[in-house]
């Protein structure tokens, strides 16, 4: 529009319009400026006040960590991280953190086994090779299984996949590597509505909508152009997405995953109702087990003095856990930079 | 230098390339049409690609001649809803048979883009990927072929001392001539340049002009370009098409001193485009 009038005004015209311009007196920038100097100090600190409560917070969280659990780190020391047995009515408590931090390592571990070749599968065919038609319900599916409440995975996985897994499943491994050195002794029975692999597998069900997403946003990037280059000097399909996608999204992709990880650690409520609470480590994964986060959920209310104090130290346990897990990601991470000649 | 301040000379839109005797039909377009859903976008093409010449297409955006270019390599193939009619030969196979291993199609029918596209590897594995695809060779003689095809790309000096730098990590040009080196890395028949020299300086244009000229000693080129005085310079027939239609198809000389269409005379001397 403005180009057209621009046009249609004769250039004398143009040039009386400037002059109206100048006739308005010198415009006081100063003033303007001022007044927007005020504003601007007001936004600099709202927004630094926001990222500095993110400190307070994150400290203060850790800081009465410390101090609930400093009873519990004063009696048991570093004993806590290697002792098996939870007797907290016994005289005196013991108390040992060996059992949840097992079961919290295994879990998570059997999980991402699970979720992060389904999920990268799942995020490989709804990008490359999915029919139009079939996009959305498939995508669709997938976000409304990350907006199931665990709760309902916990109940889920309490009243019908144990059952299930109990019966067909379990057995059938149980039966197959019955003999084999150390798998006989992974897969040892008997068969368990509670287990370790039971509460493994719902939180790979739980995490796989994590890891898909954020596989298809982070592939949808790669420039179409450069996977037609790819399929330009020969590749097929899955060497387009193993050489050229993949490569190029692994930064986001191994954020997915982290993200999923980090869940799957501290994922509580599903975890409790399946996983068993014992706190005896078995190398059967189709035993009972318990999780870090799924002792405290399940002792925290009826428990005071020392005990109290040791539930409150197993939850300082995962959050240094969660925060290792996340270094060595970025650790990673950085490594494969480097090897990559960035 | 000389040779390219002869070849800038031929700016003004008069092409030096000397005549060549008419060569032999590589590939063969008959009766083509092409639709992207139901727009017709490709109108009855008619033409043929000479065996080791460089052909230009030159049109206004918008035109159909990336369109054309990538159904060469069925690269159209990858996107639902794209169909295309008629005949298209590379020597006696059909590039259109439903059946046709298109991996194989694109190992003959290498192709360089609009914007370089290195893979996120390094410079070394950037060449030596494609050549993996087909052939399963040694070390040594994989060191090789990388060197050649560099060498090729006219990249070598340039990159021999950081092979392995990431391949994103080089200039634009020397990652379009990177591109290029990989394309020829994996010995193709025809190579397809869609507008390789729009995302260049001109120096790197002028590098990447000459490398085509030698390419072009060794295998078929089809080219398509914005630039006129690019077309002229490097090609040995033109092809000038408007509105999905081929206008007029001959000798790169005859299309830019005596074009017979009036809307070619028109598109080369810039009264639309």
């Amino acid at each position: 529009m403005y180009i057209k009038r621009a046009q249609g005004i004769g250039v004398a015209e143009m040039a009386v319009q400037s002059d109206v311009i100048d006739d308005a007196g010198p415009y006081d920038r100063a003033k303007a400026l001022s007044a927007f100097k005020l504003g601007d100090i007001t936004f600099y600190w709202i927004t630094r006040l926001s990222a500095i409560s993110v400190l307070l917070i994150l400290g203060g969280i850790i800081i009465s960590l410390i101090v609930g659990a400093f009873p519990a780190m004063k009696e048991y020391g570093l004993s806590f991280l290697w002792t098996q047995r939870w007797a907290p009515s016994a005289d005196p408590p013991v108390l040992g953190a060996l059992g949840p931090m097992y079961g919290t390592l295994v879990t998570s571990f059997i999980a991402m086994l699970i979720a992060i070749p389904v999920g990268l599968g799942i995020a490989i065919f709804l990008t490359e090779l999915c029919p139009q038609w079939l996009r959305r319900p498939i995508g669709m599916a997938i976000e409304l299984l990350a907006g199931i409440p665990s709760i309902i995975y916990g109940m889920w996985g309490f009243f019908v996949l144990g059952p299930f897994l109990a019966n067909t499943f379990q057995p059938f491994m149980i039966r197959i590597f019955d003999g084999v050195p150390v798998l006989g002794a992974i897969f040892a029975g008997p068969p368990s509505y509670l287990s370790l692999f039971n509460a493994a597998l719902i939180l790979a069900i739980m995490v796989l909508p994590f890891i898909t997403s954020i596989s298809v946003d982070v592939f949808k990037t790669v420039p179409p152009v450069l996977k037609e280059a790819a399929y330009g000097v020969g590749c097929t399909t899955w060497e387009v997405v193993r050489s050229v996608v993949i490569p190029y999204t692994r930064v986001g992709v191994i954020g997915g995953v982290m993200l999923a990880l980090g869940r799957a650690l501290g994922e509580t409520m599903a975890v409790t109702f399946i996983i068993g609470n014992s706190f005896r480590i078995s190398s059967s994964i189709f035993a009972p087990g318990t999780t870090i986060s799924a002792a405290i959920a399940s002792e925290f209310a009826e428990s005071d003095g020392l005990h109290q104090s040791g539930l409150i130290l197993l939850g300082l346990l995962l959050f240094v856990l969660t925060f290792f897990v996340l270094a060595a990601a970025r650790l990673m991470l950085m490594r494969l930079e480097k090897k990559a000649g960035n | 230098m000389s040779e390219l301040s002869v070849s800038m000379s031929a700016a003004g839109g008069l092409p030096q390339a000397p005549m060549l005797p008419e060569a032999p039909a590589k590939v063969t377009v008959r009766n083509l049409n092409f639709y992207y859903g139901e727009h017709h976008a490709l109108k009855n093409i008619n033409l043929a690609l000479g065996t080791n010449r460089v052909t230009a297409f030159i049109g206004p955006s918008g035109c159909g001649k990336s369109t054309l270019l990538r159904i060469f390599n069925r690269m159209y193939d990858l996107y639902p809803g794209q169909r295309v009619t008629g005949q298209l030969m590379l020597d006696q196979t059909n590039i259109l048979d439903p059946k046709l291993d298109l991996n194989l199609l694109r190992a003959r029918v290498g192709m360089v883009f609009q914007k370089p596209t290195p893979f996120p590897m390094t410079i070394y594995e950037n060449i030596a990927f494609g050549i993996r695809l087909y052939e399963k060779i040694s070390k040594s003689e994989m060191d090789d072929r990388v060197e050649k095809a560099l060498r090729g790309g006219a990249l070598w000096n340039e990159v021999k001392d950081k092979l392995n730098a990431s391949g994103l990590s080089l200039s634009g040009g020397q990652q379009q001539r990177l591109c290029i080196a990989r394309t020829v890395a994996v010995r193709p028949e025809v190579i397809l340049f869609d507008e390789p020299c729009s995302a260049l300086d001109p120096i790197s244009t002028a590098k990447v002009e000459e490398l085509i000229q030698e390419l072009s000693e060794n295998y078929t080129i089809a080219i398509v370009t914005h630039n006129m005085q690019q077309a002229a310079r490097v090609s040995d027939k033109t092809a000038f098409m408007y509105l999905g239609e081929l206008i007029e198809f001959d000798d790169t000389s005859k299309i830019f001193t005596s074009p017979t269409d009036r809307r070619t005379q028109d598109y080369i001397t810039g009264r639309f485009g």
